[in-house]
């Protein structure tokens, strides 16, 4: 049987959803038997393969013109898009700057006095976006995983769920945020 | 002619972090630049929500190292109810702290880093990473997953979760140890202290030579970490020591007053800012913090086994050590350090006392909390009105502490491996490798885990691209 392809990827977030996966601790020794893991912050490689995968799960929501990039690329090149974690499904705590200035906060943050040059990060770094976005107001996505993190037991139910063919059943305590 | 080359670690449009090669008009190096991409903007949007709030609220910065930013968060409450928390409480912080540097150096060692020097720098990227250790060495990569398990596994016993345990609070902590999982983890115990003792063995058998440990670089600097009172090697509390390359203290301070002796500039380039110590001016007061940074500024270890390691790693490097790469080595020998640790608090009946927290209002307006994360010094200040609504805050995050030493490490490799014009093929992995031992936890300034697939571009002066190697 061909190994089912997956890629991972992360937005704005904290890397709480990528350690979650991780967290299915020696489940991984079989799911990398079954699995070809493609672009992923844990591995080399960057982009997507040419033909897309079948699988990407997004941690972390759309905050920067670069995301907004990716996100496209991502809904582009796979057939199933999971939003992993409360980032990628509402938002969550990146969004809570929203209704600030993103201007404003990095002259707060960056300006004089709080640093001693008071130099503005306003090159080669991607720019903010005005407004911090869940998956879903940007792009179609198929499936919600809640949770932060999602406990590794529903992320590992999900993707084997995905590696059978099957549509993974959220139910219950499998709904819950946070 | 001048020429950039730009190297970025997750590609120009995927990228959280992403590298600027500048050389002269020789094809030499000039400078290097490690790009920081993004920004969530934790310190205003923290502003106007109670203190109570601040420890669930700041874990979410990292999702590798919650912990630390409760612990640091809860510790600068502590400070603003002006409580000393019960013994208790003191000893389960200390226990939850260790058992997250076990899972966090376990992350970096075997997951993220290994696969480059135990499956080979050179070998191929697309098998170079956990899955290909799994493949190629299964027994070691169980081992490191048991290992990583068993420090998550203590810390949901303690806090009920794995990531982001809602568990330490102004004031102590909100659930005891019961003796079930205290014993669960003394059980467990020796099985990591042998798998760390054998992954120290393997790595100097692989590595004694300390020429192979030159391959990131070796560059002198300042090193800070928090200390015992008598010098010892510390990571909850303590007095914070600044030493030089050659481990003469230069100062010794009061955590609390860490702004007189650390400022921070920023760059237009990067949204990581730069920590300093101020004595010396921006950019000289280069410091390190972290395991190496740590190791470097103590003078010794408390406990017998890592004490052991310590004199060997002394010995071989004749004194301190400034190359990147024993990163990896401090790591390790801070793993057993942290599994010695917590085998005494385990011991300690004290462990499974219910007294737990102390409870009090806002009895000061400003508090401080300071600890050791994996990767170093972490620093929350608070400022709250008399109701405990945050005023103002800053923070300090370990990895920022690194960023002037991340920058030199990106400047010295590619002098090695950049001559006349002259790049080679192995300058990708090795100035991803010189990132990668600092751990860079972007997530706590930004984000990013470990890896950073890695494209260079040569770019001449018209800003026309000459060449370009890539890895995908
Ligand atoms: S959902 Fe929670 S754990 Fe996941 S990235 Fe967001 S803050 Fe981190």
């Amino acid at each position: 049987m061909a190994k089912v392809r997956v890629a991972t990827m992360w937005f704005s977030g904290c890397a709480g959803c990528h350690m979650s996966l991780l967290d299915i601790d020696e489940t991984l020794i079989d799911l990398a038997a079954r699995i070809d893991l493609r672009n992923s912050p844990l591995t080399d490689l960057k982009a997507f393969p040419e033909d897309g995968v079948d699988v990407t799960l997004i941690e972390g929501a759309v905050a920067n013109e670069e995301h907004l990039h990716l996100v496209r690329t991502a809904r582009e090149k796979s057939k199933i898009i999971v939003a992993l974690g409360d980032c990628a499904v509402t938002g969550n705590v990146p969004a809570l700057r929203n209704g600030f200035d993103s201007n404003q906060m990095i002259q707060a943050i960056y300006g004089s006095p709080a640093t001693s040059n008071g130099a503005l990060p306003f090159d080669v770094v991607p720019r903010l976006l005005g407004r911090v976005s869940p998956l879903a107001e940007v792009i179609p996505v198929d499936f919600f995983v809640h949770g932060c993190p999602p406990p590794a037991g529903l992320i590992a139910k999900v993707i084997l769920a995905l590696l059978d063919g099957e549509t993974p059943e959220l139910v219950g305590s499998d709904l819950k945020f946070g | 002619m001048e020429r950039q080359i730009h190297i970025e670690p997750v590609t120009r449009i995927e990228g959280h972090g992403k590298i600027t090669v500048f050389l002269d008009s020789a094809g030499d190096v000039r400078d290097a630049q490690f790009h920081v991409t993004e920004l969530r903007g934790f310190e205003q949007f923290c502003v106007g929500r109670t203190m109570w709030e601040m420890p669930g609220l700041t874990a979410r910065i990292c999702g590798i190292c919650p912990v630390s930013h409760i612990l640091a968060s809860a510790k600068a409450c502590d400070a603003i109810l002006a409580v000393r928390i019960p013994e208790t409480a003191q000893l389960l912080r200390r226990l939850m702290n260790l058992a997250q540097l076990v899972q966090s150096h376990a992350l970096s060692f075997f997951y993220l880093s290994a696969p480059d020097f135990l499956l080979g720098w050179d070998c191929d990227p697309a098998t170079r990473n956990v899955v290909g250790l799994i493949a190629a060495r299964p027994d070691l990569a169980r081992k490191g997953i048991r290992l990583r398990a068993f420090g998550q596994e203590a810390i949901d016993r303690l806090g009920g979760k794995r990531i982001h345990p809602a568990w330490a609070v102004p004031g102590g902590v909100n659930q005891a140890l019961s003796q079930e999982d205290r014993a669960w983890m003394t059980e467990r115990l020796p099985e990591a202290r042998t798998t760390i003792q054998e992954t120290l063995a393997l790595f100097k058998s692989a590595f004694g030579d300390t020429k192979e440990r030159d391959v990131l670089g070796d560059y002198p600097s300042l090193y800070m970490g928090l200390v015992r009172q008598d010098g010892a090697w510390e990571h909850y509390e303590g007095v914070l020591r600044i030493v030089d390359a050659k481990g003469r203290v230069v100062r010794e301070h009061n955590p609390a007053q860490y702004a007189e002796i650390i400022q921070e500039a920023s760059e237009p380039w990067t949204y990581l800012k730069f920590p300093y110590y101020q004595p010396m001016g921006y950019p000289e007061g280069m410091y390190r913090v972290g395991p190496l940074g740590r190791i470097n500024a103590c003078d010794r270890f408390d406990t017998p086994l890592a004490q052991a390691e310590l004199e060997e790693f002394r010995a071989q490097s004749g004194g301190r050590s400034g190359r990147v790469f024993d990163y990896h080595y401090a790591r390790l020998i801070e793993i057993l350090a942290a599994i010695e640790e917590m085998a005494e608090l385990l011991a300690d009946d004290r462990i499974t006392s219910p007294a737990i927290r102390a409870e009090a209002g806002v009895n000061a307006r400003e508090g401080v909390g300071v600890h050791e994360a994996p990767r170093g010094t972490l620093i929350h200040h608070y400022w709250v009105d008399q109701n405990g609504i945050i005023e103002k805050l800053n923070l300090i995050v370990s990895t920022g502490h690194n960023n002037l030493a991340m920058n030199r490490a990106i400047r010295e490799i590619a002098k090695i491996y950049i001559k006349k014009g002259k790049v080679s093929e192995g300058i990708l992995n090795r100035i991803e490798g010189g990132i990668r031992a600092y751990d860079p936890c972007l997530s706590c300034s930004v984000h990013a885990v470990g890896r950073m697939p890695l494209r260079v571009e040569i770019v001449n002066a018209q800003g026309e691209v000459e060449a370009t190697l890539s890895r995908d």
